[in-house]
């Protein structure tokens, strides 16, 4: 059997979104929001929610978002994307809202909007990507950088006596009565990415049923802002990340 | 001859060379090319297209989308036997 009999449509078992524009994305090669993207696209399309959905767009790296998603998009001041999001959904109950949020965005800059927005408990989903660095400008440290890693604004490593503790600010808003449902995820491996793809689809159906806010943390790699290659940044999340960053449901109100 | 169960259609202009995909395959069939597409890049090949298993873990992984998986269902394979 040659190769060209294979390559038809009835064999065909995964291919691009409809929903991902083919605008070539600006991210580094081996950046994991090109998965996270690809993953909220493939959830949106299986779902059906295309002409449903509204996604909120964050300043930091995944600020021209709405360049790649076919969907109908807002950009909102920095961290302000929960804010945004609360009135989108107010003023369009029936659509399914969602923001996207790096470490910067959300767990710096927009502490107060995403703890107040969920606190409220408005029916959106937010995601919140966590690759522990600032990297859209240069690699600075974040608020959850790792105790001794080095960036560019910590160039002996994370000290806590001088920087501050990393937070984990999935289980505070666990805490929350307005969320239904906090997951940690990450995309690193085959595995990694099929389960966050269950996590995404959980959230949109919690949206869907507005049951309130639904929280996924995707813990991610910044390869250019780590310094490594991106197989090589994978296996560094795996094996330094993920210890502090356990995966898993931290809440799941629908389960409870 | 090797029976094809699998095969990958890969964009190479749209490839950055990241290499996630050639870690991911199980199966060996990819690998990086020597030369260049015309941003630049390194691209991802298939190597061995001969031991694909259309298991999609390549275009799983891939940021940019830039792989198709076929697989060739398991009755059509019986008809030809």
């Amino acid at each position: 059997m040659r190769e060209q009999d294979i390559i038809c449509e009835q064999n065909k078992v995964y291919s691009k979104s409809r929903i991902l524009t083919d605008a070539t994305m600006h991210y580094c090669p081996g950046c994991s929001h090109g998965v996270v993207h690809k993953l909220i696209a493939e959830t949106i399309e299986e779902m059906g929610l295309q002409q449903r959905t509204i996604g909120v767009s964050p300043v930091g790296c995944a600020v021209f978002a709405y360049n790649y998603l076919d969907i109908d998009m807002a950009e909102a001041a920095h961290g302000r994307a929960p804010a945004v999001a609360t009135a989108i959904k107010r003023l369009a109950p029936d659509k399914v809202v969602f923001t996207y949020q790096g470490d910067g965005d959300l767990s710096a800059i927009g502490t107060g909007e995403a703890i107040h927005a969920c606190n409220r408990g408005e029916s959106i989903v937010m995601f919140y990507i966590n690759n522990a660095i600032y990297g859209m400008t240069g690699g600075q440290m974040a608020p959850t950088t790792l105790c001794g890693m080095k960036t560019a604004t910590s160039p002996d490593g994370r000290d806590p006596k001088l920087h501050g503790y990393p937070y984990k600010i999935a289980e505070m808003l666990a805490l929350l009565d307005g969320v239904c449902y906090v997951t940690r995820q990450t995309v690193a491996s085959v595995t990694h990415i099929r389960r966050a793809k269950r996590a995404i689809r959980c959230a949109f159906e919690n949206a869907l049923a507005g049951r309130g806010v639904s929280f996924v943390e995707i813990v991610a790699t910044c390869n250019s802002g780590w310094k490594m290659s991106p197989v090589a940044a994978n296996k560094w999340l795996v094996e330094n990340m993920l210890p502090f960053y356990p995966l898993g449901d931290i809440k799941n109100v629908k389960e409870e | 001859m090797t029976k094809i169960k699998g095969a990958v259609v890969i964009q190479t202009e749209q490839c950055k060379g990241c290499g996630l995909c050639v870690e991911a395959c199980v199966s060996n069939v990819l690998t990086m090319s020597v030369n260049v597409n015309s941003r630049g890049y390194t691209y991802c090949l298939a190597l061995n297209p001969e031991l694909c298993i259309g298991c999609a873990s390549c275009a799983v992984v891939c940021p940019d989308s830039c792989i198709t998986v076929y697989r060739q269902k398991e009755e059509s394979r019986r008809d030809e036997e």
